[in-house]
């Protein structure tokens, strides 16, 4: 079949209206041809022989009457061994392949192989021959870095299949014929290790999806403790510029328990990238020996890149996440920032002319946004497996305001709010998580009845500490001076942690478990202590002590010792548990 | 010779469009009227019509104007030939100099591969504590000057271009007021970094459209420079002009608006401009330092909202001082590891009780009673302000460390502080009042 080609008739910024000869569909690939350029496009826009497609290029150049050639193909990714360790931009170009051939700048119209063709994977066949298979089943596996990466049934391939043949174990690259599968029509198919899948469909290859109920443990305290997040899970991180988005999901990406990271640097500083760019290479994952990098593929299409390549960049990396998870790994998507995946869709928007909906984003942006989470999820595979995406986007709400359409489309599908305030970073507080206001609704690490004991503390503090500004210091009783004080203990030394300080930075859940319980044993106590300045210097003390506890190696001489301390202080001043934490405690141990 | 048009269809604010055949997207022409030449660039393209942006504004064009189609997009020429000179928003000499031809540019080309981007490494020390110790700048950062006008930003930005160590220093002047055009050059003057220097200046009086082409110029001819192995560092007053003249054509053009009037690709169109800002392997760098002044002193209003994400960070200067909150370098931690080892320390040490000490300050003007805590916050609050916040401290950054010791010694005991005991230990001055303090 031969594909449609059409006629450059109009051009807007990045959209090109097209007069098309032929047949074609919404999200099909076409190419707008400038001399020896060939320019990336998608139709968004169809009206009888009008299209309207957005260009993923500058289109400074383009003339009426160019000619466009259209692929019958939507919008997709390769999928095969090699992606991980990979940067590439939104449409998965390998951006260091692309500087190798054109140097510091971007060349339009440069296209390259998503997965090198050069390089040879140890196959291992796993299906024999006359069996019967379907989309998703494991034809054989190569080793890829510490994972064995399942080479499958393509996930388009509908209807079951008899295995003709399959390769013998080998050196094989990607495009080379590793299997010849026959339809129930007696078509062969002939498979090799990467096939392709368009990006804005949901990979469904599973059994069925289950309820994200395992944590997944991301080192930072406030996050584990108190607002979790489970495998398979969603949540959002909105705040202001400044406040901490953006290192708190490069922390992240180091440190969370999961298999394989998918960064996804949408529409912001290209600086950002650069640094976990730079760094994975040389950072050392401790549980695996192996190089964070091997474990992470970056999308990369910031903020000068070209915007309708943004647009699509959250739906490359999902799908390569959902890829990963169809080999029975958890995966997690970090998008930063989600906004600004949601303002591309505007600029298209107004350049279609379609009716803006609020802030003059598309009426259709929360049906969007949801769409893309719902792609978030804990599935059961056909072999049995358990895989996982959790998708974890920043918000960057325009002045800062949570009452805007993005932030408020988020909250309403997220499983877990983690909102950065203004206030706590600019008294570096960080992480800068509200820890009132954020919410989660996974469980926790610790034990939940003494975490939500320690939350109502905080309310508390909050509470009095508000009071205290209206009747000030002196009108405030000890008692609830006492629980201010303890709130902002807790604050301070569990709450806030230093991102680099090299033990703080990453808190295990071990250790988290651990020093929570020594925690709540002060703060459930009631204190021998009668006048403030004497309370306030004691949380001083003990305050200093702690954080250079929380600086120690875990379970070295240092922390052993600061340790012995720091249950001496408590002890020394420590009285009975207040009556709370009585009834909560027998009700823990009955 | 390429055609000549003469039938101007349609003129609209600064926008005209034509009729006309073989023109291409973001092409450039030259419209001659009544009131002399001004440039234009193609902004749509729809069939046969043509609308044109009109550098030098729609007033005073006809219908029967001629329009002329170059054939190229915006250029500029570089060479050395451009130290020392000044040109006006489009390009043209503003001195009595000679108008420049030779070796042509595009401006506002692609931009730069991520990863041919480096891990910016080198510190940028100007001598001011509120920049070098809480806020340090580093080559290659795109950092603006946040203020309400009437603060002394072009004061300030005029102090780190001199006493930077760059090679170069490019002025780009949008909307820029004569007095503070002449106040820029002066300076530069008297500082002996005139010929280092290339002025791009659209001030007050000239047409809108130029200064569009302001960033642009200014960050090509940038590049060119950073290419041949220059430390570049542009300085951009005032961006908020700039996005103003953008939404003023966007509302001319009937677009709509996502925020108080503003197009809705702001940032992109922002960004674009900012991440010019690289440090490039095996040769020079871009820095740049720009002004965006905030109509009502309002931090979320778009054009400050929108640079603060695109932006490295921001100086926010009111009542003439760098203000601590608000004011963030995000570099800062790529180079302040590798000056002292008590730096970081004591920035986030005495932030956090510069914070405490608003406090206290806040329950003493409702007239609370002061706690011995609170008197000594007031204290330091005080100290600080005089010894830090100051713009007339100009001192090098041991120096502003050694006095930041100095003033928590005055003020507390090492346990009061929240730094760590071994810091405390090695940097807390032997003699010091802080006994007295506490008494
Ligand atoms: N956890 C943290 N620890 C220490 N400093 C932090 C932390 N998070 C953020 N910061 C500081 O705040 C700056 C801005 O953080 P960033 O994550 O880039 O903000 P956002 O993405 O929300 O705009 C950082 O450059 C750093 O100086
Ligand atoms: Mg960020």
């Amino acid at each position: 079949m031969t594909h449609a080609t059409g006629k450059v008739v109009g051009v807007n910024g990045n959209l090109v209206a097209v007069e098309v000869e032929g047949q074609v569909a919404l999200n099909e690939v076409g190419y707008v041809v400038l001399g020896d350029q060939r320019l990336k496009s998608e139709i968004i826009r169809i009206r009888g022989k009008r299209t309207e497609m957005q260009v993923f290029e500058m289109t400074r150049g383009i003339g009426i009457g160019d000619p466009v050639e259209f692929t019958g193909e939507l919008l997709a990714v390769e999928l095969g061994p090699g992606l991980l360790g990979k940067v590439y931009d939104g449409l998965q170009n390998p951006l260091p392949e692309l500087a190798e051939q054109a140097g510091f700048f971007l060349e339009r119209g440069v296209y390259l192989d998503a997965l090198e063709r050069g390089r040879k994977w140890k196959f291992t066949p796993r299906a024999s021959v006359g069996a019967t298979v379907t989309r998703g089943d494991t034809l054989g596996t190569v080793p890829e870095g510490i994972f064995e990466h399942r080479i499958m049934v393509p996930f388009n391939l509908q209807g079951s299949f008899t295995v003709e043949e399959v390769a013998g174990e080998g050196e094989y690259a990607v495009t080379d014929t590793v299997a010849k599968i026959k339809d129930e029509r007696g078509t062969v198919h002939t498979l090799s290790m990467v096939f392709e899948w368009p990006v804005k469909r949901a990979i469904d290859a599973y059994v069925e999806r289950l309820k994200p109920a395992d944590p997944m443990v991301t080192k930072v305290r406030i996050i584990d403790t108190f607002i979790p997040v489970s495998l398979g899970g969603t949540y959002c991180i909105p705040g202001p510029f400044g406040a901490g988005k953006t290192v708190l999901q490069q922390i992240t990406s180091r440190n969370a328990e999961v298999d394989i990271v998918i960064v996804a640097a949408c529409g912001e500083r290209a600086g950002e990238v650069v640094e976990t760019l730079k760094e994975f290479p040389e950072l050392i994952d401790p549980k695996t020996g192996r190089t964070l990098m091997e474990r992470t593929v970056i999308i990369c299409n910031t903020s000068s890149m070209p915007v309708a390549s943004r647009e699509a960049s959250v739906y490359t990396a999902v799908t390569i996440a959902e890829y990963y998870r169809q080999m029975g790994l958890n995966v997690l998507l970090l998008a930063d920032s989600t906004s600004r995946w949601a303002q591309a869709m505007r600029e298209m928007s107004g350049r279609l002319e379609e009716i803006p909906g609020e802030e003059a984003f598309p009426a259709y942006l929360e049906s969007v946004i949801a769409g893309f989470y719902e792609r978030a999820g804990k599935v059961r595979l056909k072999d049995g497996t358990i895989g996982s995406v959790t998708i974890g986007g920043t918000v960057s709400p325009a002045g800062g305001n949570f009452e805007e359409p993005v932030t408020q489309a988020t909250l309403k599908v997220v499983g877990a709010f983690h909102g950065l305030s203004r206030e706590r970073s600019d008294a570096r507080k960080y992480p800068s998580i509200h820890p009132l206001e954020s919410w989660s609704k996974y469980p926790t690490i610790v034990d939940p009845r003494r975490a939500g004991y320690a939350r109502e503390l905080l309310f508390r503090g909050n509470e009095v500490g508000q009071m205290m500004k209206v009747v000030g210091e002196e009108g405030t009783s000890t008692d609830d001076f006492v629980d201010y004080m303890k709130s902002e203990f807790l604050d301070a030394v569990y709450l806030q942690q230093n991102a680099f300080d090299p033990v703080d930075a990453a808190v295990s859940t071990e250790r988290q478990v651990h020093i929570f319980d020594l925690l709540f044993d002060l703060l459930a106590s009631s204190l021998k202590i009668t006048s403030k300045d004497e309370v306030r210097s004691y949380f001083n003390a003990l305050r200093q002590r702690f954080l250079d506890y929380n600086s120690a190696a875990w379970d070295s001489d240092e922390f052993r010792k600061l340790e012995q301390e720091i249950r001496g202080m408590i002890d020394e001043k420590r009285g009975d548990y207040e009556q709370a934490a009585k009834d909560l405690m027998a009700e823990i141990t009955a | 010779m390429r055609k000549v048009y003469s039938k101007i269809e349609d003129i609209s604010g600064n926008v005209i469009t034509v009729e006309a055949d073989d023109v291409r997207y973001g092409e450039l022409a030259l419209v001659q009227s009544a009131h002399g030449a001004s440039l234009a660039e193609v902004i749509q393209l729809s069939y046969n019509k043509v609308s044109l942006q009109v550098f030098s504004g729609g007033r005073g064009v006809s219908t029967g104007d001629e329009v002329r189609f170059l054939g190229h997009p915006m250029q500029v020429s570089f060479s050395e030939n451009l130290l020392g000179r000044i040109f006006d928003g489009g390009g043209r000499p503003r001195d009595n100099g000679p108008a420049l031809e030779e070796n042509l540019i595009e401006i506002g080309g692609p931009s730069v591969n991520p990863a041919k981007r480096i891990i910016p490494r080198n510190m940028v020390r100007t001598g001011i504590p509120m920049i070098d110790l809480f806020n340090s700048l580093v080559e290659s950062q795109k950092l603006p000057i946040f203020s309400v006008s009437g603060e002394p930003y072009n004061e300030l930005l005029a102090r780190i271009a001199m006493q930077a160590e760059v090679d170069m220093i490019i002025l780009g002047g949008i909307g820029l007021k004569y007095d503070d055009y002449l106040f820029f050059r002066d300076t530069l003057e008297s500082g002996g970094a005139l010929s280092r220097t290339i002025f791009f200046v659209h001030t007050a009086s000239d047409p809108i459209v130029e200064s569009l082409l302001v960033p642009d110029i200014s960050l090509a001819v940038a590049e060119r420079f950073a290419l041949k192995g220059k430390k570049v560092l542009v300085l951009l007053t005032d961006m908020t002009n700039f996005a103003d003249s953008m939404k003023e054509i966007a509302i001319t053009q009937e677009q709509v608006p996502s925020n108080r009037g503003y197009p809705g690709d702001l940032y992109s169109q922002l960004a674009s401009r900012y991440e010019k800002a690289v440090d490039f392997e095996g040769a020079g760098s871009i820095t740049i330092l720009g002004v965006t002044t905030m109509p009502g002193d309002d931090v979320t209003h778009p054009v400050p909202d929108n640079t603060g994400y695109i932006t490295e960070g921001q100086y926010y200067l009111r009542n003439g001082r760098i203000e601590p909150f608000g004011s963030l370098s995000r570099l800062k931690q790529m180079v302040n590891d590798k000056t002292r080892k008590d730096h970081r320390a004591v920035m986030d040490g005495m932030i956090r009780l510069y914070a405490e000490y608003k406090e206290s300050l806040e329950k003493k003007s409702m007239g609370f009673r002061m706690s011995d805590w609170d008197t000594k916050l007031l204290k330091y609050g005080y100290l600080f302000e005089r010894e830090m916040m100051d713009l007339s401290v100009n001192i090098p950054l041991e120096g502003a460390l050694d006095s930041g010791w100095q003033i928590l010694a005055d003020c507390f005991t090492p346990d009061e502080t929240g730094l760590r005991t071994e810091l405390c230990k090695e940097f807390w001055p032997k003699k010091s009042d802080g006994e007295k303090a506490t008494a």
